[in-house]
Formats: C-alpha cells, sequence, structure tokens
C-alpha cells in the first residue's frame, strides 16, 4: 500500500516536475518572437565588425598599412581600430545574454530553473537532489560537446550563436540566390507564395540533393503558379552553385533550407 | 528507476537541441530576362514539297518568329544560334545539358516538322536545363498556311509555362488603317497578327470608321462608322465580312464596348447634347440607360466579371474616371489628380485600369488600380491615346501621333506597346499609319 503511494508519489511529482521544465519551453516561444527582432537589431550594428573579423581584418590591415605608406601622419586608421575591441564587447555582451535565453545551452542559464525546482520538491518531503544533479552534469556535458563543436567550426570568436549563419554569412549567401532567381512574373499577388526548398549542400557549397518541401502543392488543380514558383526557386540555387556559404563550418550548414517569398517583391 | 529518470530528462534536452536547420529568407529576385535557346526546328527530310514555301527553311522560319516574340516581351533573351552547341536535328533525343549550360542558357527549345498528306505536323519539346528535364511537349497538326499560327501557339505554350500566365501572341490586332495628307486621311478597318503580319483591310475607306473593339469572346469587331454624316455603331463578323448597324437611335451612338461575355454592348449615346451611357443585349437588342446626368459620360469599359463600369465624366467639371456598378448605381470617381483622365479600360485581369491622362499639353499612358489608387504613368508623348490590353493583362497597345507643321507635313500615327512595368516600350509594325488599336483574346483556347 505504503510503496504504491510512494510510486505514485513518484510518478506525480515526476509529471509536475516535466511540466514545469517543459511549460516555461512552450510559453516562452510566442513571448520569444519579439526579442529576435532585437536580437538581429543589435547584430546590424555588430555586422559591421563581426563580418570583418576573420577575412576582412586582412584587408583592412593591408589598407592601413597603404595608407600608412602614403600619407605618415595618418593616424585615424590605427585609432579606429583601436576602438575596435572596445567596442565590440558592447554588443556582444548584451548579445549573449540573449542567446542564452533564447537557446537553453548554458547550464548556468537552466541552472536556477532546476534549483527552483528541487526546492519546490524538497518542500514536498522527497529529495530529487540527485537527479537535478544529474541533470546539471547531463546540461554540462552538453554544452561541452557545444563549445567543443564552435572551436572546431568557428574560427571567429566572437561568433556566438553556435547553430545559424552570421547575419553577414546570410546576408552572403541572400544576395548570391537574389541575383540568381528569374521571377516568374505571372504570379497572382494575393496568393501564398512561400515555397520551401531544403537543401543538402557538399563542402564546397555545391549541391547534393534539393527537396521541395510542400511538394504535394505542385499539382493541386488551380495552384499552378506554385509549381512555375517552385521551378524557378530551384533553378535558381543550381545556377547559382556553389552557393556561398562559409568556408569553414560545414557541420552547421550542411543542411539548408531557403524561403522563396516573391510577394513583397511583387507588391512592391 | 534512476537510469529511467535519467534518459527521460536528457531525451527532454535532446529534443530542445532538434531545430538545428538553417533558413534563409530569399524575397527578392532579379526581372532580368531569362537566357532561352530556340533551336531551329528539324524539318523532316520525308516532308513534302509545296509551292508557296521553302519546306526546308520552315523549320527556321517558325523558331525566328518564336525568338521574336519572346524577344518582345522583355522577359526572355534569344540566345544566337551561332554559339548553340547542337544541330536541329536533336529534336528526338535528350539534349546534352551540359553543353547549353554553358552558353548560360536557362531553357531549350527543340522540334521537329513533317508536311505529309498536305498536314504540316508540328512537335516541340521545351527543356529546362538547370533541372535537366522536360517541361512541356506538344505536337500541333494544321495546313500548311497555318505555319505562322503553330509558331505563335508554340510561343504561347512555353510563355505560359515559363511565366505562369497565359501568353498572347496567338491573337489578333484590329486598328484603324490611316493613309493620305493629315485633312484627308482614308481611314479602313484593318486586322493583323499581334505581330504585324497577315494585314487584311476589312472595310473600303469611303467612310470614316473609328474606335473598332474586339469581342473577347469570338472574332467579331464592333467599330463606329458614319452613317449619313451620323456616327454609327456597327458589328462585323471578320469571318464572314457581314456587317450590320446595332440599333436604330435617333441621336449618334459611339465609343462602344463589348462586354466580357461578348452578349452585351455597352455605348455612348448622344441627345440634345447630353451623352449618356447605354448598354444593348446583342440577343434582344433590349437598350438599358446606365447614367442618367446632364453631364457627359463617355467611354465604358467593363470589368472582366461584369459586376462594375468604368468611364469618364465631366460631372465634376473636369473629364475624370469613374467607376460604377453595372446597374448604374454607386457611382463612384476614383482618379483625383492634376489633368484630365479619359479613356478608362479594365485590365483582363481585373486588377488594373489603364487610362490616358492629359496634363499640360502633354499625354500620358498609365494605370492604376481599380479604386484608383497606385496610379503609375508608363509612357509621356506630345500625343498618345486609346490603351487596349493584350489578353493577358500584361501589356498594352495604344498609338501615337506626331506634330505636324500648319500644312499638316510630319504628321503620322503609328502603334505602340508598352508593359505594364513601364520598361519595354515597342513600336508595332504596320503597314500603313495605324490608330485606335485593339487587341483580340486568344485565338486558339
Amino acid at each position: 500500500m505504503s510503496r504504491g503511494l510512494l510510486y505514485s508519489f513518484l510518478f506525480h511529482t515526476l509529471v509536475i516536475y516535466l511540466t514545469m521544465l517543459t511549460l516555461p519551453f512552450m510559453m516562452r516561444e510566442p513571448i520569444d518572437l519579439p526579442p529576435i527582432v532585437s536580437v538581429e537589431l543589435i547584430e546590424i550594428k555588430d555586422k559591421t565588425y563581426i563580418p570583418f573579423a576573420p577575412k576582412a581584418r586582412k584587408i583592412i590591415e593591408k589598407v592601413k598599412e597603404e595608407k600608412k605608406r602614403v600619407v605618415s601622419e595618418q593616424a585615424l586608421p590605427a585609432a579606429k581600430a583601436k576602438e575596435k575591441p572596445d567596442r565590440i564587447p558592447m554588443p556582444e555582451d548584451k548579445k549573449e545574454t540573449k542567446e542564452l535565453i533564447k537557446k537553453k545551452q548554458n547550464p548556468e542559464e537552466i541552472k536556477p530553473q532546476i534549483r527552483q525546482a528541487s526546492e519546490f520538491e524538497k518542500e514536498e518531503l522527497f529529495d530529487t537532489n540527485e537527479i537535478a544533479a544529474l541533470i546539471d552534469k547531463a546540461k554540462e556535458e552538453q554544452a561541452e560537446t557545444q563549445r567543443k563543436k564552435d572551436e572546431l567550426t568557428q574560427s571567429s570568436v566572437k561568433n556566438s550563436f553556435a547553430q545559424g549563419l552570421s547575419l553577414s554569412e546570410e546576408d552572403a549567401l541572400r544576395a548570391q540566390i537574389f541575383g540568381c532567381w528569374s521571377v516568374p512574373l505571372g504570379l497572382p499577388y494575393d496568393k501564398d507564395l512561400l515555397v520551401r526548398i531544403k537543401l543538402k549542400l557538399k563542402p564546397d557549397g555545391r549541391i547534393l540533393k534539393s527537396e521541395i518541401l510542400d511538394h504535394a502543392r505542385m499539382n493541386v488543380p488551380g495552384q499552378s503558379f506554385y509549381k512555375i514558383l517552385a521551378e524557378s526557386a530551384l533553378r535558381a540555387v543550381r545556377i547559382c552553385q556553389p552557393l556561398k556559404v562559409p568556408p569553414t563550418g560545414y557541420e552547421r550548414w550542411k543542411e539548408l533550407q531557403l524561403n522563396f517569398d516573391p510577394t513583397e517583391m511583387l507588391k512592391g | 528507476m534512476r537510469k529511467i529518470l535519467l534518459t527521460l530528462s536528457l531525451l527532454l534536452f535532446f529534443y530542445n537541441n532538434a531545430y538545428g536547420l538553417i533558413t534563409v529568407d530569399i524575397t527578392r529576385g532579379n526581372l532580368d530576362p531569362l537566357p532561352i535557346a530556340v533551336s531551329p526546328l528539324h524539318v523532316d527530310p520525308k516532308s513534302e514539297k509545296i509551292s508557296q514555301f521553302k519546306t526546308e527553311k520552315l523549320g527556321e522560319e517558325i523558331s525566328k518568329i518564336v525568338e521574336r516574340n519572346f524577344k518582345s516581351t522583355g522577359l526572355f533573351n534569344p540566345l544566337k544560334k551561332d554559339a548553340f552547341v547542337q544541330k536541329p536535328d536533336i529534336a528526338h533525343l535528350k539534349p546534352r545539358f551540359e553543353d547549353w549550360r554553358l552558353i548560360k542558357a536557362q531553357a531549350l527549345v527543340t522540334g521537329k516538322l513533317l508536311i505529309k498528306d498536305k498536314k504540316l505536323k508540328v512537335e516541340f519539346r521545351l527543356w529546362d536545363l538547370t533541372a535537366a528535364k522536360e517541361m512541356v511537349a506538344l505536337s500541333f497538326t494544321t495546313t500548311p498556311n497555318n505555319w505562322r499560327r503553330v509558331a505563335h501557339i508554340i510561343s504561347d505554350k512555353i510563355y505560359e509555362r515559363l511565366t505562369g500566365e497565359s501568353g498572347y501572341f496567338d491573337t489578333r490586332i484590329a486598328y484603324v488603317s490611316e493613309t493620305g495628307p493629315k485633312n484627308q486621311r482614308i481611314k479602313k478597318l484593318a486586322i493583323m497578327d499581334q505581330d504585324g503580319f497577315n494585314t487584311k483591310y476589312l472595310t473600303l475607306g469611303n467612310e470614316l470608321v473609328l474606335t473598332p473593339r474586339f469581342n473577347t469572346t469570338n472574332q467579331l469587331v464592333t467599330y463606329l462608322s458614319y452613317f449619313k454624316n451620323m456616327p454609327r455603331v456597327y458589328l462585323l463578323d471578320i469571318e464572314t465580312g457581314i456587317q450590320e448597324v446595332v440599333g436604330n437611335f435617333p441621336g449618334m451612338t459611339f465609343a462602344p464596348r463589348f462586354s466580357p461575355d461578348g452578349k452585351k454592348i455597352i455605348m455612348s449615346f448622344a441627345k440634345d447634347g447630353n451623352s449618356d451611357i447605354y448598354s444593348m443585349d446583342l440577343e434582344t437588342r433590349v437598350v438599358e440607360q446606365i447614367t442618367k446626368h446632364p453631364s457627359i459620360d463617355t467611354s465604358p469599359s467593363y470589368s472582366p466579371d461584369g459586376k462594375y463600369i468604368t468611364f469618364n465624366s465631366d460631372r465634376s467639371g473636369l473629364q475624370q474616371i469613374y467607376v460604377m456598378r453595372s446597374d448604374g448605381t454607386q457611382v463612384k470617381r476614383i482618379t483625383h489628380g492634376a489633368g484630365l483622365y479619359g479613356t478608362p479600360v479594365w485590365s483582363p485581369r481585373g486588377d488594373l485600369i489603364a487610362f490616358t491622362k492629359v496634363r499640360k499639353g502633354r499625354f500620358y499612358i498609365g494605370v492604376m488600380r481599380s479604386d484608383g489608387s497606385g496610379e503609375r504613368l508608363l509612357t509621356e508623348n506630345f500625343y498618345q491615346e486609346a490603351p487596349s490590353w493584350s489578353p493577358n493583362g500584361r501589356v498594352l497597345i495604344f498609338y501615337r501621333e506626331t506634330k505636324s507643321d500648319s500644312k499638316g507635313k510630319g504628321f503620322s500615327a503609328k502603334l505602340w506597346s508598352i508593359d505594364i512595368t513601364g520598361y519595354n516600350e515597342r513600336r508595332l509594325k504596320t503597314e500603313t499609319d495605324a490608330s485606335d488599336p485593339s487587341w483580340s483574346s486568344l485565338l486558339s483556347k
């Protein structure tokens, strides 16, 4: 009897615990949406620095040297360069905290939640500290592997988002595809014109496999425009290859999803 | 127990980690013309010889027409044939896609033709070179004299397949052919293929003709001609050549236009200096007065669903464009800009209204949405008017007159076309001077 009660109690606490863990995840999503925009805003400011870090630094230095050669008194570029390291941490700090909230991969971020949970459970005369500790450990392990991955894939120290492309990388890719995509002009403005294409890429940016995600829509009667649109998007990707993907971090972008939507363009 | 809990909680975290796919939004593209290679059609050596034209050249001629059609749209860039990597006899083979991609072609048209038993059989295939697959393949059989139309139909099918909207190449244009000095113009009703070929004159030129308008459902034309010095609306069947006066009105009737279903004619009817808009059922000949206003209401045009009518009126003092329900209720002024607005024509797509605008002595052809918003002036000139839509609502055809001196020298009237982006303006070649064009619907539907 008492054992049954214990099991029941155990089970219920587990359910409550799991709910507490998962609920914030679910609830956070809509709340998360506006912050995503603000994160982007910060990054735009940041963008001028981040992308220039690995490649452009060399170029900037080259230019600096050249300028030095030409005008010896011109100390301006050097001053700018000095300013840089001071400036960078500012947005980066902000960004890091936001990233933490968004991705929940850092043990520090999760811990308070777990502690809360365990305190709650202490009151219930049941010690789940061990579980919490285990989870913490698991979390740490995961974060560690994530860090390792970061080290492996990111030469730039500044890139704090382990997944996803940086804005500049994304911009480069986007600009490239803009140029390749001949938009069919006979599309209806008032219909859903979103074509999602999933790509598997080779390390050199060439396409291994492409797939239209809403393939079923291609053959819906009265939606013939969709097929034409999807084909044009596929053509764009194929003409563009090799895609301008970052030179490193193949694991990150070996699978890409491109969302083609000409609505804005056609209306504008 | 502990293990289960551990796995459960681990699973939870790994689930959270699963949203790793990078997505990139592509919201813009280019509007550069699509590079397309039109290979000359392969002529079957077994083809019969026909006296009117050189059979062996027919394949090349058809491909030239297709190319010219594409070029005129501004949406395609037909590639030069010298650069072609394969000969026309690839019609029954798969093309070598990689080779064609080398010359930057994105689409390829191949085909073949055979004349047998006095029938012309044409086959064509459209290839997507980047995806290395066939997009469309069709074959047509017709009398050899129809070879130009076959070329236009092929163009339409390819256009439709690549742009998603229907084509407008297998169409005709009715217009008023003008010859002679400015003060003694001889005006005849004429009709030609959309590319300027096969011109035919439908009237003799002893009476003035004006404003021919195609019926969108068949090959009937309504136009204005003078009868005892009074303008009257006529109907003409192009195929049979039979013409008749529409109704017997005491005053003058003008600016006729068909309803979208082709069963009615809408026009202006003037009595005692006041003109209003009337519609007439072509079967029952019942006439209905639509506007009743002391001002001059004219140039009516139906919306493609037939529910609304746009027209111009000077009821506000200056000539402006109005929209009303087709029964004449809910009249609403839609233009408010400076200048005069006239000749509104509703696009066959229904989204736009084309018009002529006069401001500070200059003439503009423009388009706006059917509520009057989003006005865009496409072209400006000394004198131009009477826009008419292509059946797919992408291109407008109109006429333009040049300035002449006091003796009427230097005067000319030509047909021009412009697409709704305003970037692709072209002159249409006609045998004589031309005005008042009207575009037919697709001949083959």
